[in-house]
């Protein structure tokens, strides 16, 4: 099984260091890391631990200060912005602020509408564009006829989540970076997002990559999960192990520390 | 049966809208916390959990309205009265209040022990400022928090510190009553910890004689609150102990709730998660009869026909839904048998 498996998402020595000098923060340490396609991945970290930096380094927006990020096992040349624009056809992200994540000036056709031209179907009759659109619209169980004419920020949090949702369906990425998606939203529309994530997941062949704090949903989506601490990955492993059964003292802690049902909090650990 | 600290009957507030709309964000809620309980309120953004902290304390500023209802703290009605006179006599003294991005309310230019400074003198102006250095210095230290904090700038503390710098400040005057709205989801598990523990604390050592403790994180109010108080569309729909709530809820909508609860415990990952179709109701107009009716799985002809009242139980339980206890689990029961749980 593990011969067949193939790299989506490699990296080898990637470090990030922001400032110069006496100022240095080193986000991101000098991190080795093999994606394969297919499975769940989750970065856990608390926050300021380089999650989101390894996230941004991951989409091609900033640069490893070292290292390099391999992209189906070949070196990722993001050297011209055109290359750029091709590499964000297969990877792509939602962010943890649905109501930051669309221009305010465009209606909600036109963010579907710049999805279905990204993929190349720029030159298709508008019906047919209508189709896909109602398709994308109703994949996250919403009324295409209804939003065409309204912006993004009429929506709720949850409905733009899902509209970001339907974004991902037309574009069909090969990787979708979810940069704590859920945490913004209530917990009962939480399931809904991510039973959507994981039925695209299998529609499209994507593979997802969690980047959160929630422990317990890192614990109920992903095949494999990374754990990180000041940079760097302190303990990998799949969900099962990992979280049920931490060997790091950080992951201790930090599994410690979320609030639990069945079993009796310990408050007197901190 | 211990003293009740705060007594809500029927309190109603409302918004009133740029054009005119009445948005009734509380409607008819009331509730009753006893001498060293706590209570939780849950449900989903919007269901006016907010409203309801700040119509309990009296911050009654434009665009929020009081139309109704009694608020009694510790035998003292502070209903109906003026925001500026609540300012001066029930805040801080009576009812203490943490918003949710508590950490930011601290003005950057100052130290710590100002704040504290600013908060005595103006209910009692002859206090020394030595004396309110002795004070917060032994309530800090009786509270964990080290005494050097007082001396320091916002900035000069983590997310943590400052938000449990804030909760330590608010209760400096020992108020009977600590409203705390969201006050650790901004900050990740460790310090959340920290500062549910301080809470803990704080009721424990007899620093406040109640508390209310809103989130939307069901695990943390398990943990936190004997009593859990779930709101949809500006009403109560149920109200049970924490235990009840989230292992044996009643109500369709504490059900859907509950089902949607990830805690990395074992067996989790073979659970699917339960999803409540549909968005909350716009309360410009909210539905007839039931507001959960247009959501509800188990919803019938006779849930839109007229309003329904809150059921009590004996054991002290109450819920919202034409349906009775028995009818309820044995709905909740056939669910179960379908998806072969």
């Amino acid at each position: 099984m593990a011969a067949e498996r193939k790299l989506c998402l490699s990296g080898k020595g990637v470090t990030k260091v922001f400032g110069l000098g006496r100022n240095k923060t080193v986000a991101v340490d000098n991190v080795d890391f093999n994606f394969y396609e297919g499975e769940v991945i989750s970065l856990v970290g608390e926050s300021g631990s380089g999650k989101t930096t390894l996230a941004k380094m991951l989409l091609g927006l900033i640069n490893p200060t070292e290292g390099e990020i391999y992209f189906q096992g070949e070196k990722r040349d993001l050297s011209s912005h055109r290359k750029k624009k091709e590499y964000w056809k297969s990877i792509q992200a939602i962010f943890q602020d649905p109501f930051s994540s669309f221009n305010i000036f465009n209606k909600i056709d036109t963010v579907l509408l710049d999805c279905i031209r990204m993929r190349g179907g720029g030159g298709l009759p508008y019906e047919q564009k209508v189709a896909m659109m109602t398709e994308a619209c109703s994949f996250v169980n919403l009324k295409f006829a209804e939003l065409t004419n309204k912006y993004p920020f009429e929506l709720s949090g949850g409905q733009q989540q899902r509209l970001m949702i339907a974004r991902i369906f037309l574009l069909k990425p090969k990787i979708l970076l979810a940069d704590e998606p859920t945490s913004m939203i209530d917990a009962c529309s939480r399931a809904t997002i991510l039973d959507m994530l994981m039925q695209l997941r299998d529609e499209i062949g994507m593979t997802p990559i969690f980047i959160t704090h929630d422990i317990g949903l890192a614990y109920y989506v992903s095949d494999t999960v990374y754990i990180m601490e000041k940079g760097k990955f302190v303990e990998s492993g799949s969900a099962d192990e990992v979280i049920l059964r931490p060997k790091g003292a950080y992951t201790k802690r930090l599994i410690n520390d979320v609030p639990k049902i069945y079993e009796e909090w310990d408050l007197s650990t901190v | 049966m211990e003293k009740v600290i705060l007594d809500v009957a029927d309190l109603t507030t409302k918004y009133i809208t740029r054009f005119g709309e009445d948005i009734y964000a509380v409607d008819h809620v009331s509730l009753r916390v006893e001498d060293g309980k706590s209570l939780g309120i849950a449900g989903e953004s919007g269901c006016g959990k907010s409203t309801l902290a700040l119509s309990l304390m009296g911050y009654y500023f434009p665009p929020l309205h009081y139309t109704g209802g009694e608020i009694i703290i510790d035998g003292h009605n502070i209903s109906g009265m003026k925001p500026d006179d609540v300012r001066k006599s029930i805040l801080g003294r009576e009812i203490a209040y943490i918003p949710q991005a508590a950490m930011n309310a601290l003005n950057p230019t100052q130290k710590i022990i100002h704040f504290i400074e600013d908060v005595v003198q103006a209910h009692d102006p002859t206090t020394s400022k030595q004396e309110i250095y002795t004070m917060a210095k032994a309530l800090f230290e009786s509270l964990g928090l080290p005494a050097e904090v007082l001396q320091k700038y916002p900035v000069e503390l983590s997310g943590g510190m400052k938000q449990r710098t804030v909760i330590a400040i608010s209760v400096i005057l020992r108020p009977q009553v600590l409203i705390a709205d969201e006050p650790s989801s901004a900050l990740d598990v460790t310090s959340q910890k920290m500062v549910i523990k301080m809470l803990r604390n704080l009721m424990d050592n007899g620093y406040i004689k109640a508390m209310i403790f809103i989130t939307h994180e069901l695990p943390l109010l398990y943990n936190v609150t004997d009593d859990i108080m779930v709101m949809y569309a500006g009403q109560i729909v149920e109200r049970a102990s924490s235990k009840e709530a989230v292992f044996d809820p009643l109500h369709p909508y504490s059900k859907g709730l509950m089902g949607s609860i990830i805690v990395p415990e074992e067996g989790l990952r073979d659970v699917k998660l339960a999803a409540i179709p549909g968005v909350p109701p716009n309360l410009k107009n909210p539905p007839p009869g039931c507001r959960f009716a247009p959501r509800c799985k188990f919803a019938r002809a006779a849930c839109t026909a007229a309003s329904v009242p809150l059921r009590e139980l004996e054991n002290g339980r109450s819920y919202r839904c034409i349906l009775s206890e028995e009818e309820l689990r044995e709905a909740y029961a056939r669910e179960d048998r379908q998806h072969g749980r």
